[in-house]
């Protein structure tokens, strides 16, 4: 299969490691908004002028460390440090991907295969959490309708379930059944799978994924909340019935299945309406949280004449 | 000399006083720390966290004060106001830290966030709760309402224990462990009075019939 792009130059070998790994203090020793901008010309603009993705943002990317450290991954605990903590514990290798449900190609995919030939892009997405925080990250991935395709869904599938791995003795969050029910699972509806922004990640700032960050392989809606976003997923079942989804499972009044975000439609607990910008500092001004997370024109169509008030 | 008994001889030396110095300490440096961008991906979340947590937990220490004393013999009823008072600087601070950097002093926001979500009113009542306590932690007030009075007044740390526990276990996804445990230590601490209480009440009529 022909890729659409293919770069074999990592971001190590323009930006130092040590640059994009904490560009914050690296910024406050600098301490000038000019030199933040040339920085990040440099980290995006010379490593993927050919490679941008039309749906990545321009806006200034959240340093490695915030993303890396500042994790929900309920599977390691339930802090924000727990994942960064305790993930190394997981075992990423080897790893493979059930296919199966209405697929014409049902199997076991595993990594390398389905890495082989999947068009690699950098897509710099907004991350919306909805407990009203947000990122900007520069995953590597490819499309999930790649994927899919490969294993050929059935005319009658209408949707896709995904499952994250069960491994207590590596996951620790998964020894306790009080918080959540395990495996994790999320779903999309087959049409929301395969719009174009829907990616499987593999990487992050041009490396690997590192374990909290859902290694070795993820999904990432970024117009949904980060909770759609499965990660170290295991299972990708394709189904013509709306897939049971955990949080959901958890409290069916407060998370929905399509969970996009929607300033308009708050929380039962809380406003959906500003969010914070995870690493822009103490005194950083709320934002205002954009419908669809700013992904309006590639996905509002997706729910023309539903009402998301009601479809939350 | 029983072993409370010196135990408490011990405590009369010591004075209550250095609490509201060493007290305000944590809070003081967290506020460092987040100042210096060292408190993590999110400094604001981290700093308004550690403030509220603090509060609650010196909250739970002045309700703790009686039924060590009743279970053990061991007072530590002397430095009870100072824990307070510093339980009541960690809530100030934690709602300012709110107010001024997470609300940026937006008040009509501020106002709908107050009357809409109930974690937030429950807060606020807490909070309320915590003020005629405060301004009534001092002899003066104590001798000037009657101990009697004084005393019905300051049940109102109930109110704020009770707030205060609520307030966290509402704004956290599923049944986290940490708010889980307030809330039972903060439960377990007013059933053991509402125990005595109903003991009480039980023995005054037997009085009263006798």
């Amino acid at each position: 299969m022909k890729s659409r792009f293919e770069n074999d130059m990592g971001y190590s070998e323009v930006t130092p490691k040590s640059v994009w790994l904490n560009r914050r203090d690296l910024l406050k020793s600098a301490g000038g908004a000019t030199i933040a901008a040339s920085i990040a010309g440099l980290a995006n603009g010379a490593t993927f002028e050919a490679s941008k993705s039309i749906y990545s943002t321009d806006e200034e990317l959240n340093d490695f460390e915030d993303i890396t450290s500042y994790n929900n991954f309920y599977e390691f605990g339930t802090g924000k440090g727990d994942p960064a903590r305790y993930a190394g514990e997981l075992t990423t290798e080897p790893w493979s991907v059930v296919i199966d449900g209405m697929v014409e190609n049902p199997g076991t995919y595993s990594y390398e295969d389905i890495l082989s030939g999947a068009a690699l892009e950098e897509r710099i997405y907004r991350l919306r959490c909805v407990e009203a925080w947000s990122m900007v990250i520069p995953w590597i991935g490819f499309e999930l309708g790649h994927l899919l395709k490969r294993a050929v869904p059935e005319p009658s599938a209408k949707f896709v379930a995904f499952e994250t791995l069960v491994r207590p003795e590596e996951m620790r969050g998964q020894r306790s059944r009080f918080l959540l029910e395990w495996p994790y699972r999320e779903g999309l509806r087959l049409d929301e799978a395969m719009n174009p922004l829907t990616i499987l990640a593999v990487g992050l700032y041009g490396e690997e994924l590192p374990n909290q960050n859902g290694a070795p392989i993820r999904l990432v809606v970024p117009w949904k909340y980060g909770f759609k976003s499965i990660k170290s997923i295991v299972r990708i079942t394709l189904t013509d019935f709306q897939p049971p989804t955990t949080w959901n499972m958890q409290a069916p009044g407060e998370y929905g299945f399509y969970s996009n975000v929607n300033p308009l439609v708050d929380h039962p607990r809380w406003s959906q309406a500003t969010e914070r910008r995870v690493g822009s500092g103490l005194f950083a001004r709320r934002m205002e949280t954009q419908m669809f997370n700013g992904y309006e024109e590639y996905v509002a169509g997706l729910y023309e004449g539903m009402d998301l008030s009601t479809n939350y | 000399m029983s072993v409370p008994q010196k135990i408490n001889g011990v405590l009369r030396k010591i004075p209550s006083w250095p609490i509201y110095i060493l007290g305000p300490i944590p809070g003081i440096w967290v506020f460092w720390l987040a100042l210096q961008d060292r408190l993590g991906a999110d400094p604001l979340q981290a700093l308004e966290h550690s403030l509220g947590e603090r509060g609650l937990q010196l909250l739970v220490l002045t309700l703790l004060v009686t039924p060590v004393r009743r279970l053990t013999g061991v007072s530590f009823l002397k430095f009870r106001r100072a824990i307070g008072l510093v339980a009541f600087f960690y809530v100030v601070a934690h709602l300012l830290t709110w107010i001024v950097l997470d609300r940026q002093l937006d008040l009509a926001d501020i106002w709908r966030e107050i009357v809409k979500r109930p974690y937030i009113t429950i807060g606020m009542a807490g909070f309320l709760a915590m003020v005629p306590l405060a301004v009534t932690s001092n002899n003066l007030s104590v001798r000037k309402m009657g101990a009697a009075a004084w005393t019905r007044l300051h049940r109102l740390a109930y109110v704020a224990a009770v707030a205060g526990a609520a307030h966290y276990l509402l704004l956290v996804k599923s049944w986290p462990t940490e708010p889980i445990v307030y809330a039972l230590v903060v439960v377990a601490l007013l059933m053991i009075r509402a125990w005595w209480a109903a003991q009480r009440r039980i023995a005054r009529r037997a009085r009263r019939a006798a």
